[in-house]
């Protein structure tokens, strides 16, 4: 009787979910299914809702999963083994660790399912395509807001994250050879890396400000740096102009308080709408570009409040 | 003599037979899930797909059946997701960094998790700290050495051909190429035969039982209980090595950040394998039979395309339900 009991509770859990779902069985069409890095932040849940937008823009299935934290690199590739047996039409997939993924990929490749890498990618030439935020036309497009908040002329720096992962590079290229190109009046007299740290890029910030009293600005390319710049400034008391990278509640609030002019945004929702998109494309037979730009915006004070920003920065 | 063995067959007889009636219903329960998910899916019930819900269950089934054996002394231990980690970075260490060869790094795995719960064995029965909060205490420690021994970064097993192997080659698929079988649930079933041996045929077995139904009883019949509970630990602890082998061999690489919250999804299928929370009762089995269960739940789950938010809302309705039978079962009885 006991069993029976435990049997029926079993069963009617699976059959409620069985349910649940079943509206999306019904239909014939294509079955995606998203593997993220993570799945509580907020920068993931505007990356689902991106893929949801265009799951139903498109008419397609779309699941999307990610690990707790992004150091389960075991749970994300449960969820990969999952995604796999279900044999959907196409996988989306940003790798915790692309190394570790490299079985489930060629299982992939071997049952003609495409793999669509976003985000930071897959590190494998298995994916068809990788979209992601283009990260030197973002930093260019920080240039050109810097020019115009400056008067297109005078010294400038750079405190950046590091001279090693690709978003260092690509953004210090992308602002520095921007400024170069577009602005000749401007000079980058410094760039300078801080680890991403916000404190050794306030004594990074200290140090170039004090070494150049006619600075008129600094771009801090990516969160923690670009702290680090607005505190370094608001410590010696200067009034050079601000410009950040993505978002997070520290940012919001110094561009709130005008203490930064305003920053980069990547578009997470348009990392999940062009996932789906892409795969829908790869499955169409169609033939897809190596990189595709997931877009970015520059967001300050009087757009920040805009639902298409908002929806994009998170605290 | 006869004052020392007293005490034990008596608390182990009780446990054995209810053990026997949970695992019958633990064990219909999964069968229950499988064919639910069968017949909802039909990409559920494939070679592959087996293969892949037990790849799954390889760690946490590990874990859980070390987190067993002090849940049925009365105790907990909540270190055993983060020394999985350590054990892993250190296999990393030993065999990465230093260079030297598999076996080394096998053994240290497997010495430094049981030197681990040595510490903690230690830490409860001589200072008298409660489990939960030394082993707290431990899981944050071997976090945070994780990340000191590593430098903060996954060390990968490149120059060690063969690691992988332990996880993911396959003994049985060469003999048997339909069944590819990965290695890593043969050392799962591995440690469930021994941790049963164990339980069952050992004087170490007899006062983890014994510890957990009447402490103070085999104190007073002149049993070192202190020795038997470090013991207990450190037997804990080697086995969280090997899971730590495990997922590091899965992965080619330790991954030092990883392990914080895995206690809890062993210690999840402990519950739900039947062994009581509240010690002297408990089997390897009961707890194999949870960890296939959370598996089989997350893996068919997936299959149904169900989203995640109701996958752990399910999870959590399982683990009552679960416990909440036996509760019921035992007030019949």
């Amino acid at each position: 009787m006991l069993t029976r009991r435990t049997l029926l509770g079993a069963i009617s859990a699976v059959a409620m979910l069985a349910a649940a779902s079943g509206p999306t069985f019904a239909q014939e069409n294509y079955d995606i299914a998203i593997i993220s890095k993570g799945f509580q932040h907020q920068f993931w849940q505007a990356v689902k809702a991106g893929a949801d937008q265009a799951a139903e823009e498109f008419g397609v299935t779309v699941t999307f999963e990610g690990p707790e934290t992004e150091t389960q690199v075991d749970r994300q590739l449960d969820m990969l083994a999952a995604a796999l047996s279900r044999q959907p039409d196409a996988i989306g997939l940003a790798a915790l660790d692309s190394q570790a993924a490299t079985p489930q990929l060629q299982q992939a490749q071997s049952a003609n399912i495409p793999i669509i890498a976003f985000d930071s990618g897959v590190d494998s030439d298995i994916p068809v395509t990788t979209v992601t935020t283009d990260n030197v036309a973002a930093a260019a497009l920080a240039a050109d807001k810097m020019a115009e908040l400056i008067g297109d002329e005078g010294k400038v720096a750079v405190v950046a994250h590091d001279q090693t992962s690709r978003t260092g590079i690509d953004r210090v290229d992308g602002f520095v050879n921007r400024i170069k190109e577009a602005h000749p009046n401007i000079e980058v007299v410094s760039v300078q890396y801080g680890g991403g740290d916000q404190l050794q890029s306030t004594e990074i910030t200290k140090s170039i400000l004090l070494a150049n009293p006619d600075l008129k600005g600094i771009f801090g390319a990516n969160e923690g740096s670009a702290i680090g710049v607005v505190n370094g400034k608001t410590e010696l008391g200067s009034n050079i102009v601000v410009i950040g990278f993505d978002s997070g509640a520290a940012q919001k609030g110094f561009i709130e308080s005008g203490a930064m002019a305003g920053a980069i945004t990547q578009n997470p929702v348009g990392i999940g709408y062009e996932t789906v998109k892409a795969a829908i494309g790869a499955l169409k037979g169609e033939t897809l570009p190596a990189i595709i730009d997931s877009g970015f915006n520059y967001y300050d004070k009087s757009n920040m409040a805009d639902p298409e920003i908002a929806a994009v920065l998170y605290d | 003599m006869t004052d020392t063995t007293a005490p034990a067959p008596a608390a182990k007889t009780g446990p054995r037979i209810s053990g026997a009636f949970h695992r019958l219903l633990a064990f219909s329960g999964l069968i229950a899930l499988i064919v639910a998910f069968s017949l909802a899916s039909p990409n559920f019930l494939q070679t592959q797909n087996i293969l892949a819900i037990l790849q799954a269950t390889s760690v946490n089934g590990v874990l859980a059946i070390a987190a067993t054996l002090v849940i049925i002394t009365g105790g907990i231990d909540l270190s055993v997701g983060t020394l999985m980690t350590f054990c892993a970075v250190v296999a990393g260490v030993i065999l990465t960094y230093w260079g030297l060869p598999l076996p080394v790094g096998i053994l240290g795995a497997i010495l430094a998790g049981a030197a681990s719960g040595l510490v903690s064995g230690t830490i409860i029965a001589k200072l008298k700290v409660p489990p939960f909060i030394a082993t707290l205490g431990m899981m944050l420690i071997l976090k945070g050495l994780s990340l000191v021994i590593s430098g903060t970064k996954p060390i990968y097993f490149n120059d060690t051909p063969g690691f992988n192997q332990i996880a993911l080659g396959s003994f049985i698929g060469q003999i048997f190429p339909a069944v590819p079988l990965p290695n890593g649930v043969l050392v799962l079933f591995a440690v469930a035969l021994i941790a049963a041996f164990v339980l069952s045929k050992t004087a170490l077995g007899r006062y983890t039982f014994a510890l957990g139904s009447n402490e103070e009883a085999v104190r007073l019949s002149g049993v070192n209980i202190d020795r038997w509970k470090i013991a207990v630990y450190s037997v804990t602890g080697a086995i969280c090595g090997v899971a730590g082998l495990l997922i590091a061999s899965r992965l080619n690489s330790a991954q030092p950040a990883l392990g914080q919250g895995y206690e809890l999804d062993a210690i999840a299928a402990v519950v739900i394998g039947g062994t009581s929370l509240s010690g002297g009762r408990g089997t390897v089995l009961g707890t194999l039979i949870g960890a296939l269960i959370i598996s089989v739940l997350a893996n068919g789950l997936r299959i149904l395309s169900v989203a995640q938010e109701w996958q752990t809302v399910v999870t959590g309705c399982i683990i009552i339900l679960a416990v909440y039978a036996d509760i019921l079962r035992r007030r019949a009885l």
